[in-house]
């Protein structure tokens, strides 16, 4: 016993001495691991001949140089906002982050609310047909997009839903087996006595549902918001394939084809366009920080 | 609840998701299938060919054509070089900021924050650094397939250090207390702890992310399109950028590209059974 609480005394003296060290090496990572997005912010301000010219600097002269000449050459190198208002001209870039916004906020509201239902479904009704869709939906998260791309962008074309309404049912489709695979797995570990209970109280299943099991799937229900909204927020070929770009574009298709319509790619609209894409990102993190990260964790356990 | 009753309500429950899963996924894949087999340009004007896509992925007129088998070993390279160097990293950092240190949760924010900005903005991000870096020895990122092959590691490797870290992190605070006193007071070292209690308490959760670096690495897309684009030459192609070359960038090739992606299909569900296998196995020990 007075062994143990020596050791523990050695272990806690010596958890602190490198505690300080250990802090200071992840402070300086940490500042190391934000470095391009903060090199980015920087250069979205430069002119961008200075872009390439000068990436880190501030200024066309060095400090060595004198403070007049060096304050000169920063008057040179930035531009203001001038990137910005190119970036925002060249990429339309409200419009995109609204189809992004619509797109994504549209998507998972239809996963959320058809795979919960279903999942319910076919977890308590046990047929040939509900077992076999469930086979399906685990078997479609393991093929990989390229598979289906070219067959489901035509499909699409053809049933009218190259647009950001008709996108969602898409991504309904894509993104229901990672969902009903959750859903169904949540469902299972559930007793079925409140729902007998709540039918013998006169509710119907669809009252049942959405009183008393929807309530009862939060947490799973974050988990999978979070999960599909990052995937389609941020995805890139299946809207670009799907959509018709030449009308709607996500913020991802916009950043890429920032590069291929202008010929030689302006850098300077580039950085703006990358800066207004993070923002929002920064923004949601922030806010939703500690569901994100547990939505991460259960995820990636259950998948 | 009986079945009877439910089953009248299969309509509303089911067929919304059913529907979109049928244009989503069944019909595209079985009929992706389909097409493989076939000469095609759009979905209505196929005729059958049989195996001649998947003979054409290897020989054209007569000769080898190599691109195809250049890509998938680059790409098993790739996944290899970045499943290993993102576990390590993440496993790492993960042990030192389960230590209790102040600033713990500053230093997670912080390193899972790129995984939330998308393949496309974060490549562009790291291209003009790239480009920056590399400009004075007039060299670009394209200059040669293995320059092509860092940039991508170090844009993968940022992205996913921070989320694997995030599921070590949870996995290690999951291991019981008492197994750790109990350890201590029998005197085992940080090494040794390392190797007889963490690791092997940590089975699932390393087989969790070496799956899902395995299999991101070869389903990598945006990364390797943002940053190189296959460049020079086709060499820094990995498979699905390969396959997606193959069907909208060279006229009269969209049989070979549908029978390139139901082979790529078959190796990433060869990859998920094994690893899934193995996992199940470890889990019955």
């Amino acid at each position: 016993m007075a062994r143990a609480k020596v050791n523990e005394n050695v272990n806690s003296a010596r958890r602190s001495k490198h505690g300080g060290l250990l802090t200071l090496v992840f402070s300086v990572l940490s500042l190391a691991w934000i470095m391009p997005i903060a090199v980015v912010l920087l250069n979205s301000f430069k002119r961008k001949a200075y872009i390439f010219r000068n990436p880190f600097g501030i200024s066309a002269a060095s400090l060595s140089d004198g403070f007049e000449r060096w304050k000169q050459g920063v008057a040179r190198v930035m531009c203001g906002t001038l990137n910005y208002t190119n970036g925002l001209r060249q990429t339309n870039f409200w419009s995109c982050f609204g189809y992004s916004l619509f797109i994504t906020v549209g998507a998972v509201a239809a996963i959320i609310l058809c795979c919960s239902m279903c999942a319910w479904y076919i977890t308590r009704v046990r047929t040939k047909l509900t077992r076999s869709l469930y086979y399906l939906c685990l078997f479609s998260m393991i093929v990989p997009f390229q598979m289906v791309m070219f067959t489901l962008s035509k499909f699409a074309n053809i049933l009218h839903l190259s647009n950001p309404l008709g996108i969602i049912v898409v991504y309904l489709g894509f993104g229901a087996g990672l969902a009903v695979f959750m859903f169904s797995g949540f469902v299972r570990s559930l007793s079925i006595e409140i729902e007998e209970a709540s039918t013998i109280d006169g509710c119907s299943p669809v009252q049942t549902f959405f009183l008393v099991v929807f309530p009862i799937l939060k947490p799973t229900t974050v988990t999978i918001a979070i999960l599909e909204a990052m995937w389609v927020w941020n995805d890139y070929l299946l809207p670009s394939l799907v959509l018709n770009v030449n009308k709607y574009r996500t913020i991802p298709i916009a950043v890429q084809y920032l590069k291929q319509s202008h010929g030689q790619l302006d850098w300077g609209a580039m950085m703006a366009v990358l800066v207004l894409a993070i923002v929002p990102i920064v923004i949601f993190y922030v806010a939703c920080q500690k569901y994100i990260i547990e939505g991460v964790v259960a995820g990636a356990v259950k998948g | 609840m009986s079945n009877k009753i439910m089953k009248r309500y299969f309509p509303l429950f089911v067929l919304p998701t059913l529907i979109a899963f049928a244009i989503g996924f069944i019909v595209p894949f079985a009929y992706g299938i389909f097409l493989s087999f076939c000469k095609f340009t759009t979905v209505t004007d196929w005729s059958w060919v049989g195996f001649k896509n998947y003979t054409r992925i290897f020989y054209v007129n007569g000769k080898l054509d190599t691109t195809f088998i250049h890509s998938l070993w680059y790409t098993a390279l790739f996944t290899i070089v970045s499943m290993a160097v993102i576990n390590v990293v993440s496993f790492t950092i993960a042990m030192l900021l389960t230590k209790g240190i102040r600033g713990t949760n500053l230093f997670r924010t912080v390193f899972f924050l790129p995984n939330l900005i998308g393949g496309i903005v974060l490549s562009y991000i790291w291209l003009m650094i790239f480009n920056a870096v590399l400009a004075p020895f007039s060299k670009t990122i394209i200059s040669t397939q293995w320059h092509a092959f860092i940039g991508m590691l170090i844009v993968v490797c940022w992205q996913q250090i921070g989320y694997m870290m995030i599921i070590y992190i949870a996995g290690i605070q999951n291991i019981p207390g008492e197994v750790i006193e109990s350890a201590k007071i029998d005197g085992a070292s940080g090494w040794s702890m390392l190797k007889h209690i963490t690791i092997p308490m940590l089975m699932p959760t390393i087989s969790t992310c070496t799956f899902l670096t395995l299999t991101n690495g070869f389903k990598l897309f945006d990364q390797n399109l943002a940053l190189t684009d296959g460049n020079p030459a086709k060499m820094s192609q990995l498979l699905a950028l390969n396959i997606y070359d193959t069907m909208y960038g060279m006229t009269g090739w969209q049989g070979v590209g549908q029978a390139k992606a139901v082979i790529f299909f078959i190796l990433v569900a060869v990859i998920a059974v094994a690893q899934n296998r193995l996992t199940t196995s470890k889990e019955v020990q």
